[in-house]
């Protein structure tokens, strides 16, 4: 085995760089896909029957194809249709679409869980549906909806590296760059899984205290 | 203050409701009492749209709504309805993630707008009048039912409703503590407030109501004072819907599982642990 701990110091610099890509598309990727997927789940809540068929329908071709098909598609595929785009807004644009197929689902089971009497409790104060969402739903529905978003969101971490195959520069691809001139494979990816871990663990501390901020009410003194 | 008028309701094409009239008072204590499958839930459900009416017109004060149109078409009519009219649920339905005072604060503020200082002021005033001015602070999974049901009184009460509803609000409690939530909805009746209290206890609808209303199979069968409805009632149906609860509150029930040998019980499926 042959571990240069020379390389790793010089590589540093160059990981690190790929680590912000990383985060950055990871944090985007969460923040609209989000979004996406809340709007997906007041979708599927909604009466009007193309929006429920429409959210059903995204959400099953989301979640039924690879996300490295979704991505190709986007960044391989649509430039056919005159849609070029560069590889980093290609791969927000994939993240964000996949992520946002996932939590809606989540979003869509943590909202029906929280007790029809409460929203019922709402209605009888006289407030508007969007007060009844936003005090009285969604505080109940997070606590619930917490613990599968970082599940989430945590893959969104790792499902980044995928993004190497269309060329964007993040933590693996760097990684993949090095090694192709100094053949350090083990060392390279080794370090790269490293920051994954690191990044991935940071994410699970603040799953944890989020919980715990939404859960005061349970809490026993 | 309160006027129905021919409100009827159907669930499926059944009906629940067939074409309900009353008028309340200004200050009057009513009580709703009748089998379960009634329609009396449904009855005072209906009254601030939490149940949307099939048809007929319900009025609150100054505000009038038809059932027909629907709820879509009168939003914010219905708001406006609801903001005058105080319901407290069977299972109380605080908001868990509220403190009691949260829970009372949150119709002034979030509905009214009233300034944060002036809801606190007033929250606080109306959990010491139901006895838990010490629990202000406290999430509702710390407190007992009696009290949960108490800060939802005082919920109610902190949007200065016209109108209060009470839809069997003793019927989720421990026994023991059905004695302090009657005893709160005791006192506002002694303050003159307009009130519907749909409810199993007969000895409250007998001591605290103006007028007891007794409903069966959508409608109502019959009505008049206490005395009236409990001690010389006139139709053959409140007669028997008397007889069996009396028949059930004698503890017939309670005194058979007392006497019929165990082995007997179980047999039936029943299981008693002793």
């Amino acid at each position: 085995m042959n571990v240069s701990v020379d390389l790793l110091i010089q590589s540093v610099p160059f990981l690190l760089k790929g680590a912000g890509y990383t985060v950055e598309l990871a944090i985007g990727g969460m923040i609209f896909g989000l979004a996406l997927g809340f709007i997906l789940a007041l979708m599927r809540r909604s009466t009007v029957s193309p929006l429920r068929l429409t959210s059903r329908f995204y959400v099953s071709f989301i979640r039924g194809t690879p996300l490295l098909v979704q991505l190709f598609v986007i960044y391989y595929g649509f430039p056919q249709f005159g849609l070029r785009l560069d590889p980093i807004p290609s791969a927000l644009i994939g993240l964000s679409l996949n992520v946002g197929g996932y939590t809606a689902e989540i979003w869509r089971a943590a909202i029906a869980s929280v007790d029809r009497g409460q929203i019922e409790a709402a209605d009888s104060l006289g407030m508007t549906p969007f007060q009844t969402m936003v005090r009285t739903i969604l505080p109940q529905a997070a606590r619930l909806a917490i613990p599968p978003l970082g599940n989430t969101f945590i893959s969104l971490v790792k499902d980044t590296a995928l993004e190497a195959t269309i060329q964007v520069p993040e933590l693996f691809r760097q990684a993949q760059l090095i090694t192709e001139r100094t053949y350090q494979v083990f060392t390279l990816y080794l370090a790269s899984a490293a920051i994954y871990w690191m990044l991935s663990s940071v994410l699970g501390w603040l799953q944890l205290r989020l919980e715990a901020r939404v859960s005061i009410h349970l809490r026993e003194n | 203050m309160i006027k129905v008028q021919a409100l009827t309701k159907h669930f499926g094409g059944m009906p629940v409701l067939r074409g309900l009239d009353l008028s309340v008072a200004k200050g009057e204590v009513l009580a709703i009492i009748g089998p379960s499958g009634s329609g009396k839930t449904t009855f005072l459900r209906c009254l601030n749209f939490l149940e949307v009416p099939t048809s007929g017109r319900i009025r609150v004060g100054t505000i009038e709504v038809d059932g027909a149109l629907g709820p879509h078409r009168q939003k914010a009519l219905i708001r406006n309805l609801r903001q005058h009219v105080g319901f407290v649920f069977q299972n109380f339905n605080l908001f868990p993630h509220r403190t009691a005072l949260g829970n009372v604060i949150e119709g002034p503020i979030i509905v009214k707008k009233e300034p944060r200082e002036l809801a606190v002021a007033r929250g606080r005033e109306l959990l010491a009048k139901v006895g838990l001015a010490d629990n202000a602070d406290v999430y509702p999974s710390r407190l007992s039912g009696g009290q949960q049901q108490r800060v939802a009184i005082a919920r109610a009460l902190a949007m200065q409703p016209d109108v209060l509803l009470f839809d069997e609000p003793t019927s989720a409690l421990d026994p023991e503590l059905v004695g302090e939530v009657l005893v709160t909805i005791r006192a506002l009746a002694d303050e003159h407030r307009t009130m519907i209290v749909v409810t199993h206890e007969m000895s409250f609808a007998r001591h605290v109501a103006d007028r007891v209303i007794f409903m069966e199979g959508g409608t109502i069968i019959e009505q008049g004072t206490a005395t009236e409805v409990f001690d010389i009632p006139r139709e053959e149906r409140t007669q028997r819907f008397l007889r069996k609860l009396r028949d059930r509150t004698d503890g017939s029930q309670f005194a058979q599982l007392m006497t019929t040998p165990q082995r007997d019980l179980q047999k039936n499926g029943v299981h008693v642990e002793m």
